[in-house]
């Protein structure tokens, strides 16, 4: 059934934009870490996402087992092909995870805990990326491959600082958000300078991806095509210049809307991650399985239809909940448990 | 030097598994405990209760932190490291892992947020659903990943089409033989690890004469619990070996040492070495026919045996065999403190008696060794199957040079070492500082707006804690409202 296993399909997409959203600014956070001054402004940091940052990992995992559930064979390829860079970026989450635990127990250990907390999130964000980077430029067929570096490539290499630079960005607009003083206007400031570096990077992973991909390039090229696709750079430039104005503010004194940019910068992941699926629909991995010929059989499909109608709505609206409980700024909190 | 891949991949999964499993294990059995104390701070008011709980809160976040990230690990290391498997049996376990993931293990991360850091910011009955809500979660978790486990070991409702399987029904997967069994036997075991936890860090804190009132109350309660739970563990832990003697009698063979393709007569092994040379037990005490009481509820029951299989069929007999006596040992060894316990108790001894103390404090991570040794017992005694009887484990091992796996296999040795030492370190500094002083939870409940009467109660406390008195009779009455 070819509408079911389009709908997990969305439902993957959906899991990986969550994902990418939510730890994107929690690990964007452990980026922007050598940034800040040591003690106030870390805690501060740290406090700001240590009681979501689980519930943000989580979509990690399900977007996981959704692609092990409904498209076994896909997630088999992927994860088995990427053995190395996988490996490695659960490595970096293990340290980082741990981290918000221990450093606010910790006394003579604290710097160690916050260099794991910053290196871990930096390694796991680039990974992140090489993978995505990968992944767009083809996984070689056949076993033989597995020994070779293949997912370590310029191209592959450049997507890891991307995404770094783009979940760098979430964190500054989600910082800017939740903090007032010293630490909101330098979040501004960064925020500032990592929107430039985030279109750059978009600008060229775009370009380089036209050019060496054939399959791309005829997808947005050929016949009107482009004439369809064309709002999506166009709105990419007119958010982020919504972006730089709100962030800008702050600079002449005036800030008020301080979630705003925020929102422009998911907008933006949105509007990159749009422009991936047309580049690459209806392929799971690129030029060699559809989410079609990946699909689980029905029977499986269908006993994860009401699962996934129930409990996926639910979910977002606890998270949205448990956010809510926290709102506000950061400094408004009292101490933990 | 010739590595194998396969056998690689399966020390590190097992390496993972076994880290990973420490940590639900206590978990489980301690947020139900932090549920069960918040609910009685609600309903009787009494301080020491808010005490426990918000106590052992913090051992549970470390220990709920250090579950999440060994346990993001495995969900991908199916398809990482056993890509063969996870095609092959990703229509069964794939829905099964997402269920899990939908219905418990956001619920648990969504509330866990409040549960930790809402006590200030949402009123004391929806922190106290917040907990619940924890609490639940984990044991949702526990059934889904139990479903999964016990597919593996008994297999229902399934057809096989092109070497693949695919699900007839999802109620004879779902619920199959051995899942009731294997779901009672784990949360029960969950429960009871914790209890120990908590029951021995309150015997050391007698011991060193800390926090004498916290820490009386969470050894009795405990010890309760222990002398319910413990008798009734071993009458699931025995159904479930009726049941694996049914569906899985290789697996039982190994369990008990028994080798004659059937044996009547059968007795219990105290002690044996076996050896899979010579296909029996060396240096063999045994009380006789008890075995087959045991096993088969008579005197002279039968029991297949391992011959009945030829070896490349059977599990490694020692490891089974032996991993087996230490869960019952130290199964049976509770049970003996819990009845301990009730003795001192009657005599009015038992938080005097330095003995009895010492022994509860050593039992502290028994339930943990007991968890892993039971696991143990499952695994290795399902090999040489990972689907039982129908998949071999060497047959799904992902294509991947056997250095890569012995790279990632070392950096996990070296990264786990390195997090249990942390793990055990920031443990014994929170045990070393103790629960919150009654000056501190006052503090804390002015902070929840606490209603009066609990503020009151408090207060009366700290003024007796500060006047050297430690006995525990509230001067204030409950329900004073």
């Amino acid at each position: 059934m070819m509408d079911l296993a389009f709908f997990y399909f969305l439902v993957l997409g959906f899991a990986i934009f969550m994902y990418v959203l939510l730890d994107g600014f929690d690990l964007g956070i452990g980026i922007l870490y050598p940034w800040f001054d040591q003690d106030g402004e870390r805690d501060h940091l740290m406090r700001s996402i240590s009681h979501v940052w689980d519930g943000n990992e989580t979509w990690l995992v399900f977007g996981g087992v959704v692609l092990f559930a409904a498209f076994p064979a896909a997630y088999a390829g992927i994860t088995s092909t990427f053995y190395l860079p996988i490996m490695l970026m659960l490595f970096a989450l293990i340290f980082r995870g741990v981290a918000f635990e221990y450093r606010f127990k910790s006394d003579t250990s604290r710097p160690y805990w916050d260099f794991a907390f910053s290196a871990g999130s930096a390694i796991a964000a680039f990974c992140q990326g090489m993978l995505l980077g990968s992944i767009v430029q083809g996984v070689p067929a056949g076993v033989d491959s597995l020994s070779s570096l293949h997912w370590l490539t310029p191209f592959s290499i450049l997507t890891g600082f991307a995404v770094m630079a783009g979940y760098a960005l979430l964190a500054a607009c989600y910082l800017f958000m939740k903090s007032r003083g010293r630490i909101q206007e330098h979040a501004a400031k960064l925020g500032k300078q990592l929107l430039l570096i985030t279109i750059l990077a978009m600008v060229i992973v775009s370009v380089w991806t036209v050019a060496s991909q054939v399959e791309i390039r005829q997808r947005w090229f050929s016949g009107f095509n482009f004439l369809w696709l064309s709002p999506l750079p166009i709105i990419t430039l007119v958010v982020a210049l919504l972006a730089w104005k709100d962030l800008n503010s702050h600079a002449n004194g005036t800030v008020h809307h301080e979630g705003r940019p925020f929102w422009y910068a998911a907008t933006l992941f949105l509007l990159g991650f749009a422009g991936l699926v047309v580049g690459l629909f209806p392929y799971l991995i690129p030029r060699q399985l559809t989410f079609m010929e990946a699909a689980s059989p029905d029977s499986s499909l269908l006993f994860l239809l009401p699962g996934v109608c129930i409990f996926v709505p639910l979910i977002c609206t606890y998270t949205l909940w448990g956010y809510r409980v926290f709102a506000g700024k950061v400094e408004d909190y009292q101490e933990g448990y | 030097m010739d590595l194998d891949v396969a056998i690689l991949s399966r020390i590190q999964f097992a390496f993972t598994v076994s880290f990973h499993i420490i940590f639900p294990s206590i978990t489980i059995g301690l947020a139900t405990l932090i549920a069960i104390w918040e609910g009685m701070w609600l309903k009787t008011h009494n301080p020491y209760y808010l005490q426990l709980a918000k106590f052992w809160i913090k051992p549970f976040a470390i220990t709920f932190g250090m579950g999440v990230v060994s346990g993001i690990v495995l969900s991908y290391e199916f398809g990482t490291n056993f890509s063969k498997f996870s095609e092959i049996t990703g229509a069964v376990l794939g829905p099964l892992m997402a269920y899990e993931v939908l219905t418990a293990f956001f619920m648990e991360a969504g509330f866990l947020g409040v549960m930790l850091f809402g006590w200030q910011r949402v009123g004391r009955k929806l922190h106290f659903f917040s907990t619940l809500t924890v609490m639940i979660g984990t044991w949702i978790s526990a059934f889904w990943i139990i479903v999964a486990n016990s597919w593996m070991q008994t297999p229902a409702g399934y057809k096989i089409i092109d070497g693949k399987f695919e699900v007839e029904s999802w109620m004879a997967v779902i619920f199959n033989p051995s899942m009731p069994y294997r779901l009672t036997h784990m949360v029960m075991a969950s429960l009871i690890t914790a209890t120990f936890v908590v029951a021995g860090i309150s015997a050391y804190y007698l011991l060193k004469k800390k926090n004498i009132p916290f820490a009386k109350k969470g050894l009795s309660m405990c010890m309760w619990f222990a002398l319910v739970l413990t008798p009734l563990q071993a009458w699931i832990g025995d159904m479930h070996g009726l049941n694996v003697r049914e569906h899985q009698p290789t697996k039982l063979a190994a369990m008990e040492g028994i080798w004659p393709a059937e044996e009547e007569n059968v007795p219990l092994l105290l002690f044996a070495m076996p050896n899979m040379e010579t296909e029996s037990n060396d240096y063999q005490v045994g009380i006789p026919n008890l075995g087959s009481l045991i096993l088969t509820h008579s005197w002279e029951g039968a029991v297949q045996g391992l011959k009945a299989v030829p070896p490349e069929d059977r599990p490694n007999v020692p490891l089974v065999f032996w991993s087996f006596r230490v869960m019952v040992g130290i199964g049976v060894g509770m049970m003996g403190i819990a009845a301990l316990a009730l003795l001192l108790r009657r005599k009015g001894r038992l938080y005097e008696n330095k003995a009895f103390l010492s022994l509860v404090t050593f039992f502290t991570p028994m339930g943990v060794i007991a968890v892993l040794a039971g696991w143990y017992v499952v695994e290795i005694g399902r090999q040489p199957w990972i689907v039982y009887n129908l998949v071999r484990t060497s047959e799904i091992v992902s294509p991947l040079p056997a250095e890569r796996v012995l790279f990632t296999l070392t950096m996990f040795v070296i990264i786990y070492s390195l997090l249990i030492g942390v793990y055990l370190y920031f443990m014994r500094k929170l045990i070393k500082k103790g629960p919150p002083s009654m000056e501190a939870l006052e503090q804390q409940l002015i902070g929840m707006k606490a209603p009066g009467y609990a503020l009151a109660w408090v207060k009366s406390l700290t003024t007796q804690e500060q006047n050297g008195q430690t006995h525990n009779n509230p001067t204030i009455k409950q329900g004073d409202k």
